[in-house]
């Protein structure tokens, strides 16, 4: 049987909505919602929360009577590489420090890409940048991260690199 | 006279050596970072955003304003050369800008979109003078219903100039305002939406959302079209226009300023709606009119000298009312509250020289901007030529970096990452991020502002028809509405943002 939505872009769109909006709703049922005078912690966000199922609906059914392009193939491989890339950067940076955290980050990031080759070239690059980030972020503004995290706080004695 | 007593005040503080410095080097980053591909003025600002927290609060402005003209220019010079404009506002500079360049003419577009954005920034300041104390007397009248309905005014404005389908940018809209909501409600201090974590109790933050939209997101989406770019950079020489190319673009200049103006000040768009409503009424009233798309200097002249006007006004509700017109001027505010400035109309009559500090350092920045520019093209042009698979890693761990200097957190660099899935879902179904940050940052002050008028109206919410200044806001608001809910009108809107 063929679909009978004609435009996909408005049918997701509407679900996201609805999604958020029913999440709103169900989070926000316990807050106090007062009055019109006096608003309580919950009269705001339930009026929002409404409005945005109700439009998430009016978009669901305009996806059923409206044409819309189709949606342009979601690139899985990239979207996964690029943000475990930063999951992993928060993961690592107490643990193994900023130069193990922004090795990773670089190089499962890099991976998303078609055209990326490891070569000496991008070695270089890589290193000149994790050194730039040391230098400059870490000990010129400042920004507390530690070089080396607490995996390898047994075997390194040296103060510079904490 | 006043304004020119008030334009020296500011520049005696812009013009300080360290001010000059901190100019210099926000329109030099912003230029860097603005003429990479695919990073807009609001994702640069972003990115550069923790690098101002360690100055004065008036250094931080000065630098941070550089930045915004430098990324903005940076975007024009990508358009030309490269047919990617990395923000909305210069996809009509690329129409014609990227023909001149094919046809070996880079040089001249690019000396005549600086030349046009120059004068544009002349004038502005001097406009942004002599009116924001206007406003700024006006608004200290402004009451909590008034400012709510300036608010409603700001969204609807930016449906009606946001891009796409009308109940997407309302849908965005709403879904920002819920996230702003996010965190210690201020009236009851109950905990909202914050899911028992302390890291949200205090919301979240702007930059973090910005970044996860307009970095993460953007990266994710731009690997997508891996191989397919036009890149004009061989040459670029002969940058001084002809006496010709001087002649030809005069009158378009100007009418693209006062049109940019005119329309800058308009909450919710200002620079992506005058660069493209310059382009469509210069080619209908310029005698070389058969010439567009095929590279008229008039259609890089136009767009450029409007969308630099329409930039810099959208200054003036920022300034004065404390009220974000696009999100550069929401990342703008969260620095200043950052700084421990609140914006508002007090920020005028109790900090005048942060306040005309800021206002002169446009134009200087401006200067600067045509000063570097033209010079250091060889940088910039080298800059469009690292390959995109070199430069994202370094744009994700600087973006990585920089939000989680934010408040020394990793939590932030995993919200992050939420927004940037968030960012790229919402690109594939053509939602438009833009809408969805204003309501964002808007969402707490509107509540806040709701709250208070009913509270001193008892309730009653006609207060918001009866009192003047509110009723008439809330009138624009309903026409604008009503004006893009007519078939006709939606048709030219939609025409208007096709010539893209």
């Amino acid at each position: 049987m063929r679909s009978r939505i004609t435009s996909p872009k408005d049918f997701w769109a509407g679900l996201v909505y609805i999604l958020f909006g029913a999440a709103a709703l169900w989070l926000a049922k316990d807050y106090r919602v007062g009055t019109a005078a006096r608003m309580g912690p919950g009269y705001f966000p339930l009026v929002l929360a409404a409005l945005l199922v109700l439009i998430g609906i009016a978009s669901l059914l305009r996806s059923f009577v409206a044409k819309g392009d189709p949606i342009s193939e979601i690139m899985w491989k990239p979207m996964a590489l690029i943000l475990a890339a930063n999951v992993l950067f928060a993961v690592l940076l107490p643990r193994a420090g900023a130069v193990m955290a922004l090795l990773a980050l670089c190089l499962v990031s890099a991976a998303a890409s078609k055209e990326f080759r490891f070569d000496w070239k991008a070695t270089l690059g890589l290193v000149g940048l994790i050194g730039f980030c040391v230098l400059v972020f870490v000990k010129g503004l400042g920004v507390p991260m530690p070089i080396l995290g607490s995996w390898f706080e047994p075997y390194v004695s040296v103060p510079w690199l904490r | 006279m006043d304004i020119l007593a008030n334009l020296w005040l500011g520049l005696s503080v812009a013009a300080t050596p360290i001010n000059l410095w901190w100019c210099l080097v926000g329109c030099f980053l912003g230029t860097a970072i603005g003429v990479l591909p695919g990073l807009g003025p609001a994702a640069t600002i972003a990115m550069l955003l923790p690098a101002t927290f360690g100055l004065p609060p008036v250094s931080a402005l000065i630098m941070l304003a550089g930045i915004f003209y430098g990324a903005q220019y940076g975007g024009s010079t990508t358009a030309i050369l490269v047919n990617l404009p990395g923000e909305t506002s210069s996809v009509v500079t690329a129409l014609d800008g990227h023909q001149m360049a094919r046809q070996g003419k880079a040089g001249r577009a690019l000396a005549v979109a600086a030349i046009a954005s120059f004068f544009a920034g002349t004038v502005c300041t001097f406009l942004i003078a002599l009116f924001a104390p206007m406003l700024a007397a006006l608004a200290l009248n402004f009451g909590p219903a008034e400012y709510f309905s300036l608010m409603v005014l700001g969204l609807i404005a930016s449906i009606v100039l946001a891009n796409g389908s009308i109940l997407h940018a309302v849908g965005m809209i709403i879904l920002g305002l819920l996230l702003g909501l996010v965190g210690t409600d201020v009236n009851s201090n109950a905990q909202r939406f914050a899911f028992g974590l302390p890291q949200l109790a205090d919301g979240i933050g702007f930059v973090i959302v910005a970044m996860g939209m307009f970095g993460v997101g953007e990266i994710i989406a731009n690997l997508e079209g891996e191989g397919t770019r036009d890149i004009m950079v061989k040459e670029v020489k002969g940058l001084w226009p002809t006496r010709e190319d001087f002649r030809r673009m005069i009158a378009p200049t100007l009418r693209g300023t006062a049109l940019g103006s005119l329309l800058g000040i308009l909450p919710g768009g200002g620079a992506t709606l005058a660069s493209f409503g310059a382009y469509a009424l210069e080619k209908r009233v310029s005698p070389n009119g058969h010439e567009f798309g095929k590279g008229a200097i008039e259609g890089v002249a136009a767009p450029e000298s409007a969308n630099n006007a329409g930039a810099q006004m959208s200054f003036i509700p920022m300034l004065t009312l404390g009220i974000p017109a696009n999100p550069v001027m929401a990342l703008m505010i969260g620095a200043m509250i950052i700084q421990g400035v609140q914006p508002g109309p007090s920020v005028m009559t109790e900090q005048p020289a942060l306040f005309w500090g800021v206002i002169a350092s446009m134009w200087i920045g401006n200067l600067m901007l045509l000063v570097l520019n033209l010079p250091l093209i060889g940088i910039w042009v080298k800059m469009i030529s690292v390959p995109y698979h070199l430069l994202y890693p370094m744009i994700l761990v600087f973006c990585a970096i920089g939000v989680f200097s934010l408040s020394n957190a990793t939590f932030d660099v995993y919200l992050m990452a939420v927004f940037g899935f968030l960012g790229y879902v919402f690109k594939k179904i053509d939602c438009e991020p833009a809408p969805m940050l204003l309501g964002f940052i808007l969402g707490p002050m509107m509540e806040e502002y709701l709250r208070r008028a009913l509270l001193l109206a008892k309730g009653d919410a006609t207060v918001f028809v009866t009192r003047p200044i509110s009723a008439v806001m809330l009138a624009m608001a309903a026409c604008l509405l009503a004006l893009v809910l007519l078939p006709s009108f939606g048709k030219t809107r939609e025409e208007a943002f096709k010539e893209g």
